[in-house]
């Protein structure tokens, strides 16, 4: 986040309508040729904000900036941004070709030098001679290509992207996560993406801002944002975890006694959290940081009975009700000693006091 | 059993509409084309032959009015187009809801009145004693009464005022099908309005423009009031001879000729407007 000139540039931009605020005050920066996701729930103003910076909406207030340039009043046909479309908005009265080259005959070039870049962006993107075919004729995951194309050919400084892969199939999804990765990385543009799906943003991103109620929680890379989340909200939308609300019962330094509302008593080594005895307080806890144990020896060891077995292949998780009733997620190794349990079974688990965020309970 | 039933029902729902075709359309036209090859040649005594077509060839007023029948209508479809695209545009893709709703009720009312009322409410405001003319002598831009009816630019006043819906309805619902998407990735490329509506909106709405088109042709062709009451006795429509033929002259046999002249004619233009904008019938009718 220190490179000196970022290709995009939002400060304080705000998205203001008659009853609410869409985009309250944001401000980030993306540096040139990364690949920047905005991760929310849907309503949470991500595709006002990507509106904005592709020019279908005006701010109320703030700036953006694009290469330095300020893009306050520039119309969308007039901005160096190209966006690919929730539903991918390929023209379906024209061929792939004519799609692709769209932008190209906005801008006058020659119709030979047309053909050319099409054909070699086309190629770039792993459809060589599928000009003259109608969007009709290919595949999902070959539009998804095809659309990409069709920005990239006017070699925009970003690209935005709403949501593409959010109408294909969970393989194709997979698939095309990588893939729009190594474009990403071949192309060397800056990305900017907007999804409601983590494991979409966590794959394939640089950066990830998380955004809420339309203001960004946090702002960092996948693995700050999964492993160091700032704020409950981010703790408890990206990725799975489980929340347990209870109260401060003791604090020495940064590790706390973290006292369940069913009675369980925790230790949770949480350094700047900010909280004191008293407070209440949220606990996160992610499903593969709990391990099954046999026996009840530790910190954070408590005994349970196995509620269900979720068997998910490699993502195989139980439930476990302890003594107090509190029920936890356990993430499932299918090749431990535990790949057999059954509904019913006594286990005990065990987790590190540094794996566990704590948080305090905001009202409302 | 299931598909005797199922086959019965086929042809009942059929029923209908084969009626309709054999009844109302083949039949009438069988006979007026029986009876437009019939010559007479004395009292009651009739001879097959083509000759009420040649007549039609050989007299200059005739054909002339043939002529001017179909430019002046496709002018009315041209005009009806160019009002009509702008409201259906608005309509489509401007508004949203109630107003839409509104707005497409309201051009729908002036077609609660009979044509014939709405055509005198065009002669009210364009007769010598009507309301234009009035306000033109009140404002001072004319010195006595202005007279703007009977003559051409009011026929197709009246045409293009009672066709306009009929463009209109399809073209709405054309373009309420196309993708606001669409129109925003034409814009994000880089296109200028022009070019968003030259190369996604106009190709999109085709098959509405070509069906709107062929109902408005068909309509002003055809219509046989409008350029009676506002056109005057020198202004000449293919329909009013047609009229003329069978009432006034009593000569069925050529009024027959020229109606079947008429079926040909619009049949060729619907056929070459096809050609030319590159749309199927079926596309173009099934579409809308």
């Amino acid at each position: 986040m220190s490179d000196p000139n970022p290709d995009l540039v939002c400060s304080n931009l705000t998205k203001a309508f008659d009853d609410f605020v869409a985009v309250d005050q944001v401000s980030f920066e993306v540096p040139q040729g990364s690949f920047f996701s905005i991760l929310g729930p849907s309503g949470c103003g991500k595709t006002t904000l990507l509106r904005m910076i592709a020019g279908f909406q005006a701010p109320t207030s703030g700036d953006l900036r694009i290469k330095g340039k300020s893009m306050i009043g520039v119309p969308p046909n007039k901005r160096p941004v190209s966006m690919v479309f929730q539903h991918l908005a390929l023209f379906p009265t024209m061929n792939i070709g004519d799609n692709v080259g769209f932008g190209l005959r906005q801008r006058g070039v020659g119709k030979s030098e047309i053909r050319e870049r099409v054909e070699r962006v086309l190629e770039r993107v792993g459809l060589p001679g599928v000009a003259e075919r109608r969007i009709g004729q290919i595949s999902g995951g070959q539009r998804q290509r095809v659309a990409i194309a069709r920005c990239m050919v006017l070699e925009p400084d970003v690209l935005l992207l709403d949501e593409p892969l959010g109408a294909l199939d969970l393989k194709l999804r997979e698939h095309m996560k990588v893939e729009l990765k190594s474009l990403q990385a071949a192309f060397n543009t800056t990305f900017v993406y907007i999804t409601h799906d983590q494991s979409e943003a966590l794959v394939m991103s640089d950066n990830i801002a998380v955004m809420n109620r339309g203001r960004f929680s946090q702002i960092g890379t996948p693995h700050e944002v999964y492993h160091a989340p700032s704020t409950a909200f981010v703790a408890g939308f990206v990725g799975e975890a489980n929340r347990i609300d209870g109260r401060i019962t003791a604090q020495n330094g940064g590790a706390l006694t973290f006292t369940t509302d069913s009675g369980a008593e925790m230790k949770i080594d949480a350094p700047a959290s900010g909280l004191r005895t008293g407070d209440r307080a949220q606990a996160f806890l992610r499903p593969e940081a709990i391990e099954m144990v046999s026996t009840g020896e530790g910190l954070n060891v408590s005994g349970g009975v196995v509620e269900n077995v979720l068997f998910n292949g490699a993502n195989s998780s139980a439930t476990i009700k302890d003594q107090t009733g509190t029920i936890l997620t356990v993430a499932l190794p299918q090749t431990g000693p535990f790949a057999t349990l059954r509904k019913g079974d006594a286990v005990f688990t065990r987790w590190d006091p540094s794996r566990a965020r704590c948080y305090p309970v905001t009202e409302g | 059993m299931v598909s005797d039933s199922s086959r019965l029902g086929f042809y009942l729902l059929l029923a209908p509409i084969l009626l309709w075709l054999v009844v109302l359309i083949i039949l009438p036209h069988v006979g007026l084309f029986v009876v437009s090859i019939s010559e007479k040649i004395g009292p009651r005594e009739y001879e097959t032959g083509f000759g009420n077509y040649a007549t039609f060839f050989s007299e200059p007023l005739y054909w002339r009015t043939f002529a001017r029948t179909a430019i002046m209508s496709i002018l009315a479809t041209a005009l009806t187009l160019i009002l009509g695209f702008p409201i259906a545009y608005y309509i489509a893709k401007l508004t949203r809801g109630r107003t839409k709703t509104t707005l497409f009720l309201m051009c729908m009312i002036p077609f609660w009145v009979s044509e014939l009322v709405r055509t005198y409410g065009w002669m009210i405001l364009l007769r010598e004693t009507g309301v234009i003319s009035n306000l033109l002598q009140a404002i001072g831009f004319a010195d006595g009464p202005v007279e703007m009816l009977y003559n051409d630019a009011a026929i197709m006043v009246g045409l293009v005022y009672t066709s306009i819906l009929f463009m209109v309805v399809p073209l709405v619902t054309t373009l309420d099908s196309l993708d606001d998407s669409l129109i925003e990735a034409g814009y994000d490329l880089g296109g200028t309005s022009t070019a968003v509506m030259r190369e996604i909106v106009i190709p999109h709405a085709m098959p509405g423009i070509v069906s709107g088109c062929i109902v408005v042709f068909m309509l002003s062709l055809g219509n046989y009031l409008t350029p009676i009451l506002l056109g005057g006795k020198d202004s000449l429509w293919f329909t009013g001879m047609i009229y003329t033929q069978f009432i006034t002259r009593f000569n069925w046999e050529l009024g027959s000729a020229f109606g079947f002249l008429l079926l040909v004619l619009s049949s060729l233009v619907v056929f070459a407007g096809l050609k030319l904008s590159r749309q199927s019938l079926t596309e173009t009718m099934g579409r809308t």
